[in-house]
């Protein structure tokens, strides 16, 4: 019933924007999904967008929690961007801790925060592209 | 404004029944922090009533108190096994499902009032209010 929510990948993270209210099968089959494609394009980080979420009851609010302690076992690091106030106060009222989930305000953060997750892997890489273009200068 | 009955058969009527809940809700004027702590205990409730009694209905029943203030009631109804233990249930943390466990004790702390009647065998009836701010 619900349209299909789509993962994105934009270099090591992959990109979840939530737009949709999901039924508890399609939060199901999301989980499913972002596992999948953590396995298949060794992503390093896992943007969840759920600005669009007006409500995040016990159902959903586990399904972060899960996808966040599975991608930590396949070394990626989950963020949630962009939680509304609302929900925020009610999660807290409700009880649930979303245990070990990252939360940051907008998509901006986000990546900020995974960008120092990767620091040290960009750097390598970074300073391996000037090694080459050093060469190529000292031929002419 | 008239009360509703939302049919609750399947997981799809838990989307139904918290969407139908918070538009209800913002028709009364509720403030949009309490519609969303409406729609979040229909849509805790209305899954404990598809998770344990299969199928049930919720009763979405706005009323007024005699000074006119404006009032949301809900009530959640089934023939399922009903609960053997209702303090137990209604302790943080306590579930026959293999769920969280705020279900139930969570809901009573976004709502005024909540009143839950359950006989083994027979089903359940969780009843609360929200009073408008
Ligand atoms: N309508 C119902 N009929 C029968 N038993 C119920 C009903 N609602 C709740 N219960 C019982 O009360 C327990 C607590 O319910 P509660 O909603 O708090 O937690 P849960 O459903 O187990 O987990 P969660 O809601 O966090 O996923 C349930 O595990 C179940 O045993
Ligand atoms: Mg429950």
């Amino acid at each position: 019933m619900s349209a299909r929510i789509p993962i994105l990948k934009v270099g090591r993270v992959l990109i979840v924007p939530i737009q949709v209210d999901m039924d508890d099968q399609t939060a199901i089959q999301l989980q499913e999904r972002i596992l999948t494609e953590l396995e298949r394009t060794g992503a390093r980080g896992v943007l969840i967008d759920i600005s669009l979420l007006e409500m995040v009851d016990s159902f959903i609010g586990r399904m972060l929690s899960d996808i966040a302690a599975m991608s930590r076992i396949m070394d990626a690091r989950t963020v949630v961007v962009g939680m509304q106030p609302a929900v925020a106060i009610t999660l807290v009222e409700l009880g649930l801790e979303l245990k070990g989930v990252e939360t940051v305000l907008n998509v901006d953060e986000g990546f900020k925060l995974l960008r120092d997750e990767f620091d040290g892997a960009d750097e390598e890489y970074a300073y391996r592209g000037l090694g080459a273009i050093g060469k190529q200068d000292n031929r002419t | 404004m008239e009360s509703k009955t939302i049919a609750l058969e399947d997981a799809q009527d838990i989307v139904v029944a918290r969407n139908q809940v918070r538009s209800i809700a913002a028709a009364l004027g509720f403030r949009a922090i309490d519609q969303t702590r409406l729609a979040t205990v229909a849509s805790e409730l209305a899954r404990n009533v598809i998770k344990y009694a299969q199928r049930g209905r919720l009763i979405a029943q706005p009323t007024e108190s005699a000074e006119g203030r404006q009032a949301l009631r809900l009530i959640f109804e089934d023939r399922g096994p009903g609960i053997p233990d209702i303090a137990a249930a209604m302790s943080d943390g306590f579930s026959t499902g293999r769920g969280l466990g705020f279900g139930l004790p969570g809901s009573r702390r976004l709502v005024d009032e909540f009143k839950i009647e359950s006989e083994v065998g027979r089903g359940t009836r969780v009843t609360v209010l929200r009073w408008k701010a």
